[in-house]
């Protein structure tokens, strides 16, 4: 009973904590920009909005920005989450098994080939990303099917590596046969952009996070048992074939729909767990919730530098996350050794 | 020793050139020099008459051995490409370095090359007709109004992600000024700005000018209904958004004057009827 309402104490502290920080930065973000604009004008519904700069400012450029960013920023962490503890790998990541890679084949496949024209104008790049990942879900997921009982989560680690590096290898040769143009397209969109311009795409990628969230929600023991040992989780009653089948899937699900909004954003999914575990300790019930938070609140700071700090030229995100993210894990690391 | 000799000895006209920059590539050929490549790049497709001519790699990727076996006695490449220089120098073989810059370098390019390869003359004269037409253009639109203009060179098509405009520096920009219009990135001092849905609504372009250019790419103009989600934007409510189709634009080559011709069409259509 102490120990139970012990943890509803460590449990609320951290989520609030971490929740509020979230909210503050979410709140926040989008009234910052590179633009100065009043929102008692942005709310003014006198001005019809097509001639509302404010309005289309806050609501079109930086309110879906900040969205999205929070939105793929907690999908990553939750993905590295449950990737470092199902691999027993603290290098593991969202890219670990070639859900990323798989990804990123999906869109440079489409911007090569020019099949990306706009279909009842919407992109086919996303939808080809998702496709992308899907396929590396199941070549993944036959693996963990595949594997025997007692095979090392090692030999899982070591097909991924090699599938994503298989994939990866798709990739630049696609490039080299392609058009120089639609090989710099194709770049570009690999540094990743959360300027979505739109709700529809975050609204899509919403329903698969979801889903991928909510079976990971009913794992957080069986990832604390099976981070320490598959043994140890079998001896005290865990199905871990099937918790890894699900963790597997979701944590697939989740990198998938993240990479197809926002692109391949590094960093966030390897770093971020860590720095929350070393913040919360190891018990996954606190861990996911925080990381979830954390990822969402790191990402929207990161993106809000990348879209101010340079002027009008920018920044992609993805050179903000790691950035920032490196010394500051180091400063956390720095700080528990001594 | 003979060796030094040789290469401090004033250059001879070049007989066999190889040039794998398509901009070069089209300046040989307009000052009538297309007759002395043996070779060109992967990504050389004008004029026509290139793809009767072994292909060397490009940029990226350019191909050392096949290069060397055409025995060039001079071989354009792009001023980054060190490590082709450096195997080029080895194998004693003449290379001239080219870089992608403003306006005004083409046709000081097209000069220089024209005096290396040994057809001065013919450089000469056709920068002098590129320089006369691109002033031509320039006067005429130099009385109208400058409309604030974008200059998108890439999309994500159907909706407005990863785009990429001309900053203000490089030949796009010149090209845009040249043709009557003020790139709103023109304090940018980038060639090309990849540009937030913000900033396009704060610099409130009056025109703005899509350019398609990649083979194969079958998109329309329907495809500009994806600037509709910012109406604020003067150029999206006064209809003013277009989109032009054409490798010219992005081969800093003799065509930029056709290039610049049709930007300053689109921009002051009422000078052209």
């Amino acid at each position: 009973m102490a120990a139970s309402s012990d943890l509803r104490r460590r449990l609320l502290a951290t989520v609030g904590g971490f929740a509020a920080l979230t909210i503050a930065v979410c709140l926040t973000a989008p009234l910052i920009g590179s633009t100065p604009i009043h929102m008692s004008r942005v709310f003014d519904r006198t001005i019809p909005f097509a001639d509302n700069v404010d309005a289309q400012v806050f609501f079109v450029a930086r309110l879906p920005r900040v969205l999205a960013a929070v939105l793929v920023g907690s999908a990553f962490a939750i993905a590295g989450v449950v990737f470092q503890a199902f691999l027993r790998n603290p290098l593991a990541s969202p890219d670990t098994l070639g859900v990323s890679s798989g990804a990123t084949l999906g869109a440079v496949v489409v911007i090569t080939f020019h099949i990306d024209t706009a279909v009842l104008g919407v992109s086919a790049v996303p939808v080809a990303t998702f496709a992308g990942s899907a396929g590396a879900l199941g070549i993944v997921y036959a693996m963990s099917i595949a594997r025997r009982r007692g095979t090392s989560s090692t030999v899982l680690l070591l097909a991924g590596v090699a599938l994503s590096a298989f994939l990866g290898a798709l990739n630049r040769f696609i490039q080299v046969i392609g058009d120089y143009t639609d090989t710099f397209r194709s770049i570009r969109w690999m540094m990743g952009s959360l300027d979505v311009g739109s709700y529809t795409d975050i609204v899509v990628a919403l329903v698969p996070i979801a889903a991928a969230c909510v079976a990971i929600g009913t794992l957080p023991r069986e990832l604390d048992l099976v981070s320490i040992g598959t043994e140890a989780a079998e001896s005290r009653g865990v199905d871990v074939r099937r918790a890894e089948r699900v963790a597997l899937v979701s944590a697939s699900l989740l990198t998938g729909s993240a990479v197809s909004l926002g692109g391949p954003i590094p960093f966030v999914g390897i770093i971020v767990p860590h720095i929350v575990r070393l913040i919360v300790g190891a018990d996954h019930r606190l861990v996911l919730p925080a990381a979830a938070l954390f990822g969402g609140a790191f990402l929207v700071i990161c993106d809000v530098i990348a879209r101010t700090a340079f002027g009008a030229a920018g920044m992609p995100v993805g050179a903000i996350t790691a950035f920032l993210g490196g010394p500051f894990f180091l400063w956390l690391l720095f700080r528990r050794m001594r | 020793m003979a060796l030094l000799a040789t290469a401090a000895a004033p250059r001879a006209a070049a007989s066999r050139i190889i040039s794998i920059i398509p901009a070069t590539t089209e300046m040989l050929f307009a000052m009538g020099a297309g007759d002395r490549l043996v070779g060109v790049g992967t990504y050389d497709r004008f004029p026509p008459e290139v793809d009767r001519l072994p292909r060397v790699g490009a940029l990226l990727d350019p191909n050392v051995e096949r290069i060397l076996a055409l025995r060039p006695d001079l071989v354009i490449l792009y001023g980054t490409q060190a490590d082709l220089r450096q195997q080029l120098e080895r194998a004693h073989v003449p290379y001239y370095p080219y870089v992608h810059r403003g306006l005004a370098d083409i046709t000081q390019t097209i000069r220089s090359l024209g005096a290396r390869v040994g057809v001065e003359a013919a450089g000469n004269a056709l920068a002098d007709r590129m320089e006369r037409q691109l002033s031509d253009i320039r006067s005429r639109t130099g009385s109208s109004a400058r409309p604030k203009t974008l200059l998108v060179f890439g999309r994500e098509p159907g909706t407005l992600r990863n785009i990429d405009a001309s900053g203000g520096v490089g030949f796009l920009h010149d090209m845009v000024e040249t043709a009557g219009g003020a790139n709103v990135l023109a304090d940018v001092k980038q060639q090309s700005v990849m540009l937030s849905t913000e900033v396009v609504l704060a610099r409130a372009p009056e025109v703005i000018i899509e350019l398609r250019y990649a083979r194969g790419d079958a998109t329309t103009t329907a495809d500009l209904r994806a600037w509709d989600a910012l109406p604020a934007i003067p150029a999206v409510k006064n209809h003013k958004v277009f989109m032009l189709q054409g490798e010219e634009f992005v081969v800093p080559g003799p065509r930029v004057v056709v290039a610049t011709e049709r930007l300053a069409k689109t921009l002051h259509p009422e000078l052209f009827k």
